[in-house]
C-alpha cells in the first residue's frame, strides 16, 4: 500500500520536479492574515453586544474561534495541501480528547444527577 | 554518517531513498509530535469545560478579573506572528534568505511582545493577590466564590504551559533564523523551518482557543 | 553478504563507550536498552522478592527485620508498614515504567523492526538515542527519590493522598513525565518507520505480525501519553501551588485524576501487551515450520486491541465513586477486548494444529504464555462484570491476575524473544538446556506464586498491605516459596545468556529457519543492515 505510495511520488517528482514541495502564493497568506484580523475584531464585536446575544454568546465566540482556527490549520500550516496520512493523524488528536472529554462528562453529569458533588 | 549523500542539494541520510522521501518523512514526524501536543493541552480544556459546566457562576465570577484588551492585543500579536512564521517559511522555499530572516525576526518580536504582555497581566494579578488554587488571597473574594482558586489554577496552567511553549517557540525560531542566515535552507531543503513554523502555529491555535475561554466566556 | 566476509557488523564497527553513547545505530541502541532495562528488572524483582519475603508470615515478618537492619539507603523507616508502602510503590513504579512498557518496543522492537521490514534504520535515529537518554534521565531522577522521602503513593499516584503526603511525589512524577516522553519518540519514530522506511515490495499485508503489533502499540504510546503528561503536569501544580483541579476543598474532582490517569494507563497495559503477542506471533510460526494461520486477523485484531483500549479504562473505577451508568458502559466495553484477545489465541492454536512443532526454549516461553495469558485474559472478562469486580476489588485477584497478563503474558514473551533472537543480536547460541531450565523454574515458580493468591483474593485478601489474618498463612507461605523459584528462574536465565555471550558457540544466520528478513542478513547484522537492500515478493512466513 505505502511502497506503492511512495514509488508513485517517486515517478511525479522525475516528471513535475519537486511536487512535494508545495508553494502557498504570497496573497493567499495576506488574505488569511487579513480574514483572521478581521474574525478577532469580529470576536470582541460580538462580545460587547454579548447581553443581546444570549444565551448564543459563547457559541458565536467559539464559532469564530473555529472559523480562526480552521484558517490557520488549512493554510499557515498547510494541511490543505498535505498528505491524507498527515490530515489524519492531526485529526485523530482531537477525536481522541473528544473520547477522554465525553466519557469523562458522561460519568461525572450522571453522577451529579444521583446526588450532588456539593 | 559518512553514508549520507547528497541528491538535489540536500543531505540525505542513508536510510532514505531520496531527499522527497526523507521530507514527507519528516513531515509525518512532525504532524505526529503536534497531535501529541494537542492532546496534551486538550487533557487541560476538558478540565476546564467539564469545571466550567459545575460551577459556571464561579467561572463568570473569575473572567471579570482579566483585562479582555490585553487578551484581545495578544491576539492580534500572536496572528501577526503566524503570519511573519507562514512568510519565513514562504521566502525560504523562494530562495530568498534575507527577507527570511526579516520574517523570522518579525516573529520573534511578535513573541517577545506577547510574553512582555502576559509578564505585566501576571505581574498585576500577584499584586492583587491572585494567585492560583489556595494561595488565592481570600478577601478579595466573595463568600459564595469561595473556590474561586480553582478558576485561577486554570488560568495559570493554561497561559502558564502556553508561556513555556511561547519560549520554546521563540528558542527554537531563532535557531532556524542563525540557520538561515548562514544559508542553510533553499526551496529543496527548509524542513526545520516549516516544522518550527508548524509548531509556532500551534501555539496560535491554542491561544485562539484560550482568548475567548478565558477573557470572554469565562 | 560483504559485510559478513570482511568480518565487520555492528558490534565491532566502531569500538569505546563512547562510540556505544553516541551511537545511531538502532541495533547499538536496542542493545543499550536491552542492558539498562534488565537493570531495571533486577531491582524491581529484587522489591518484588522482599516484598513477598514480608509476606511470608503474618504479623511483622522476617522481611522487614531483614530490610530495617539495610544501613543508610532506608534508615528512617523504621515502620515496618511504611517500609512495606515504599517497597511496593518502587516495584510498580519501577516495573511499570522502567521495564515493561520500554521492555519489548524499545529493546526488541528497537533492533528488530528496521531488519524486518528490510530499513536501514528507524525514521528518525537522533530522536531514538534521545529516547534512550530521556529514559536514563527519568529513571536517575526516579531512583533519585530513593535519597530523599522515598514515595509511598503506589505507582498509581492517586489524589488526593498523593497530594497530602510528605513523600517526593513531585520528582518521581516528573521522571515519570520524562520517561513518557522517551514512550512517544519511540512510538513516533516506529509509526513512521513503518509508513516510510519499508522495502520494495514490503507492503503493508507482508510486513511481519511482529512489526504490526509494535505499530499498533506505537500508536497508542503517540495518542495515550499525552494525556498522562498533561495528568502528571497538573499532580505537579496541584502538589506546589494547590490549584485545586483535583482537590476536592476547592471542588476539584479526585475521580477526574483517575479518569485522566487511566486514559493513559490502561491503553499502557496494551503498550505492554501487544508487542508482547507479536512476539509469540513469531515464536509460533517459526518453531511449527508452518504458515501463520490467519495473518489478516491477527493484524487487524492488534489494531483492534489498540481501538478498543481507548474504551475500556473505566473498569478500574467501578468503586471509585464514577457513576453506575459509566459502570456500566465500561463493563460492556470490557468485555470487547477478548474478542480481538481471542482471534489471536485460536489463531496461535491453529498454526501448531498439524505443524513440526520443535520444543526449544523459545517456544517453551511462547507456549508458557498461551497458558498464562489465557488465564490472564479470562480472569480480565471476569473483574469487567461489575459485580464481580466489586467484591474483587483491591483484592489480591486482581494482583493475580495482572501479574498473569503482565509476567506470564510479557515477561515469558520477552524471555522467549531474547532466546529467539540473541544469536542475530550477539552471533553467538545459548545453551539450550540450561535455556529451558530457567524456563522450567520460572514457569513453576510463576503458577506457584500467583495461583493462591487467586484463592486468597477470593477469599477476601486485600492487597497493597503489609499484613494479614493469620487464617491466609499457608497460601502466603506457598506464594513467597514460588517467588523464590521465580527468582532462581530468573538468575540462571542471566547466567544462559552471559554465557552464551562470553563462550557460545558462533551462531549461523539463521539458526531457527526463521523466514523473515532479519535472518536473511549475516549474523551479527552490519552496520546497514543489510549488504543488498532486499526486495519482497511475498507474505513473511511461506513455509511449504
Amino acid at each position: 500500500m505505502g511502497t506503492q505510495h511512495s514509488a508513485s511520488h517517486s515517478t511525479t517528482t522525475s516528471a513535475h520536479g519537486h511536487s512535494e514541495h508545495h508553494v502557498t502564493p504570497f496573497d493567499v497568506y495576506v488574505k488569511v492574515a487579513a480574514a483572521l484580523f478581521a474574525l478577532t475584531f469580529l470576536t470582541i464585536g460580538a462580545h460587547s453586544i454579548r447581553e443581546h446575544l444570549q444565551p448564543f454568546a459563547a457559541v458565536i465566540a467559539f464559532s469564530i474561534a473555529t472559523v480562526k482556527a480552521y484558517l490557520v490549520v488549512a493554510f499557515f500550516m498547510h494541511l490543505k495541501y498535505e498528505t491524507n496520512i498527515n490530515r489524519a493523524i492531526f485529526v485523530s488528536g482531537f477525536l481522541f480528547l473528544a473520547l477522554l472529554f465525553i466519557i469523562c462528562t458522561l460519568d461525572i453529569y450522571t453522577r451529579v444527577s444521583q446526588s450532588s458533588v456539593l | 554518517m559518512s553514508t549520507n549523500r547528497t541528491i538535489n542539494g540536500v543531505e540525505v541520510a542513508m536510510h532514505f531513498k531520496d531527499d522527497v522521501h526523507q521530507y514527507s518523512s519528516n513531515k509525518e514526524g512532525i504532524w505526529l509530535f503536534m497531535a501529541t501536543e494537542i492532546l496534551m493541552f486538550g487533557g487541560l480544556f476538558v478540565g476546564y469545560t467539564i469545571y466550567h459546566t459545575m460551577y459556571p457562576e464561579m467561572f463568570a465570577e473569575g473572567a471579570k478579573y482579566l483585562d479582555w484588551k490585553l487578551g484581545f492585543v495578544n491576539t492580534l500579536v500572536l496572528i501577526l506572528s503566524s503570519f511573519t512564521m507562514a512568510l519565513g517559511i514562504y521566502f525560504n522555499q523562494k530562495n530568498q534568505p534575507k527577507k527570511a530572516v526579516l520574517a523570522l525576526a518579525a516573529t520573534l518580536l511578535c513573541g517577545a511582545i506577547f510574553m512582555v504582555i502576559k509578564y505585566f497581566e501576571y505581574t498585576h494579578k500577584f499584586h492583587l493577590g491572585i494567585y492560583p488554587g489556595q494561595m488565592l488571597n481570600l478577601d478579595l473574594v466573595k463568600p459564595e466564590h469561595a473556590n474561586l482558586g480553582l478558576y485561577f489554577g486554570f488560568y495559570f496552567c493554561m497561559s502558564g504551559l502556553h508561556g513555556i511553549h511561547v519560549l520554546l517557540g521563540m528558542g527554537m525560531i531563532t535557531w532556524v533564523m542563525i540557520r538561515t542566515m548562514r544559508g542553510e535552507f533553499h526551496s529543496n531543503y527548509y524542513t526545520p523551518v516549516e516544522g518550527v513554523g508548524i509548531f509556532w502555529h500551534i501555539i496560535d491555535l491554542i491561544w485562539i482557543f484560550l482568548f475567548p475561554l478565558l477573557y470572554l466566556v469565562g | 553478504m560483504s559485510s559478513a566476509v570482511a568480518g565487520k557488523n555492528y558490534l565491532n564497527e566502531s569500538s569505546g563507550l563512547w562510540s556505544w553513547l553516541t551511537t545511531l545505530d538502532h541495533k547499538r541502541i536496542g542493545v543499550m536498552y536491552f542492558i539498562t532495562v534488565m537493570f531495571f528488572f533486577l531491582v524491581g524483582g529484587i522489591m518484588a522478592l522482599l516484598l513477598r519475603l514480608e509476606l511470608f508470615t503474618s504479623n511483622t515478618g522476617v522481611g522487614t527485620s531483614f530490610l530495617a537492619q539495610l544501613p543508610n539507603v532506608i534508615k528512617g523507616d523504621a515502620n515496618p508498614a511504611d517500609l512495606y508502602n515504599r517497597v511496593m510503590t518502587y516495584h510498580g513504579a519501577i516495573m511499570v515504567f522502567m521495564v515493561i512498557v520500554p521492555g519489548i518496543p524499545a529493546i526488541l522492537g528497537n533492533f528488530f523492526l528496521p531488519l524486518q521490514i528490510g530499513a536501514k534504520d528507524v525514521a528518525f535515529p537522533r530522536l531514538n538515542l534521545l529516547s534512550w537518554y530521556c529514559l536514563m534521565a527519568g529513571a536517575i531522577l526516579a531512583f533519585a527519590t530513593l535519597f530523599f522521602n522515598k514515595i509511598d503513593t503506589g505507582w498509581t499516584f492517586y489524589t488526593p493522598y498523593s497530594i497530602r503526603t510528605g513523600t517526593s511525589v513531585v520528582m518521581m512524577v516528573l521522571a515519570v513525565f520524562i520517561m513518557g516522553m522517551s514512550s512517544i519518540l519511540t512510538g513516533l519514530n516506529f509509526i513512521v518507520t513503518v509508513h516510510k522506511l519499508r522495502c520494495p515490495g514490503m507492503t503493508m499485508y507482508r510486513i511481519p505480525l511482529f512489526v504490526w503489533a509494535l505499530y499498533s502499540t506505537a500508536i497508542i504510546q503517540v495518542l495515550a501519553t499525552p494525556i498522562l503528561a498533561i495528568t502528571l503536569l497538573l499532580l505537579t501544580m496541584e502538589r506546589i501551588f494547590g490549584i485545586g483541579i483535583f482537590d476536592p476543598k476547592l471542588g476539584g474532582d479526585p475521580v477526574l485524576f483517575q479518569h485522566f490517569f487511566w486514559f493513559y494507563s490502561h491503553p499502557a497495559v496494551y503498550i505492554m501487551i501487544l508487542p508482547a503477542m507479536g512476539v509469540i506471533s513469531e515464536l509460533m510460526t517459526t518453531f511449527t515450520k508452518k504458515t501463520i494461520s490467519g495473518y489478516t486477523a491477527i493484524a487487524y485484531s492488534s489494531l483492534g486491541i489498540a481501538a478498543v483500549s481507548f474504551f475500556v479504562w473505566g473498569h478500574h473505577l467501578f468503586v471509585s465513586g464514577q457513576s453506575e451508568i459509566a459502570g456500566i458502559v465500561f463493563s460492556f466495553l470490557t468485555m470487547l477486548v477478548g474478542v480481538p484477545t481471542a482471534i489471536k489465541m485460536f489463531n496461535w492454536l491453529a498454526t501448531m494444529y498439524r505443524g513440526s512443532i520443535e520444543f526449544t526454549a523459545p517456544m517453551l516461553y511462547a507456549l508458557g504464555f498461551l497458558f498464562l495469558f489465557a488465564i490472564g485474559g479470562v480472569t480480565g472478562i471476569m473483574l469487567a462484570v461489575v459485580p464481580v469486580d466489586v467484591h474483587f476489588h483491591d483484592t489480591y485477584f486482581v494482583v493475580a491476575h495482572f501479574h498473569y497478563v503482565m509476567v506470564g503474558g510479557t515477561l515469558m514473551a520477552i524471555m522467549g524473544g531474547f532466546y529467539y533472537w540473541f544469536p542475530k543480536m550477539f552471533g553467538k547460541m545459548y545453551h539450550e538446556g540450561s535455556a529451558i531450565w530457567s524456563w522450567v523454574f520460572i514457569f513453576i515458580g510463576f503458577n506457584v506464586t500467583f495461583f493462591p493468591q487467586f484463592i486468597l483474593g477470593a477469599k477476601g485478601m486485600p492487597r497493597r498491605y503489609f499484613d494479614y489474618i493469620p487464617e491466609f498463612q499457608q497460601l502466603n507461605r506457598i506464594s513467597t516459596m514460588g517467588s523464590w523459584l521465580i527468582g532462581i528462574g530468573f538468575v540462571i536465565g542471566l547466567i544462559t545468556l552471559v554465557r552464551a555471550y562470553k563462550k557460545g558457540a558462533i551462531a549461523p544466520d539463521n539458526p531457527w529457519g526463521g523466514k523473515t528478513l532479519e535472518w536473511t542478513t549475516s549474523t551479527p547484522p552490519p552496520h546497514d543492515n543489510f549488504a543488498v537492500e532486499p526486495i519482497v515478493n511475498a507474505g513473511p512466513y511461506e513455509y511449504k
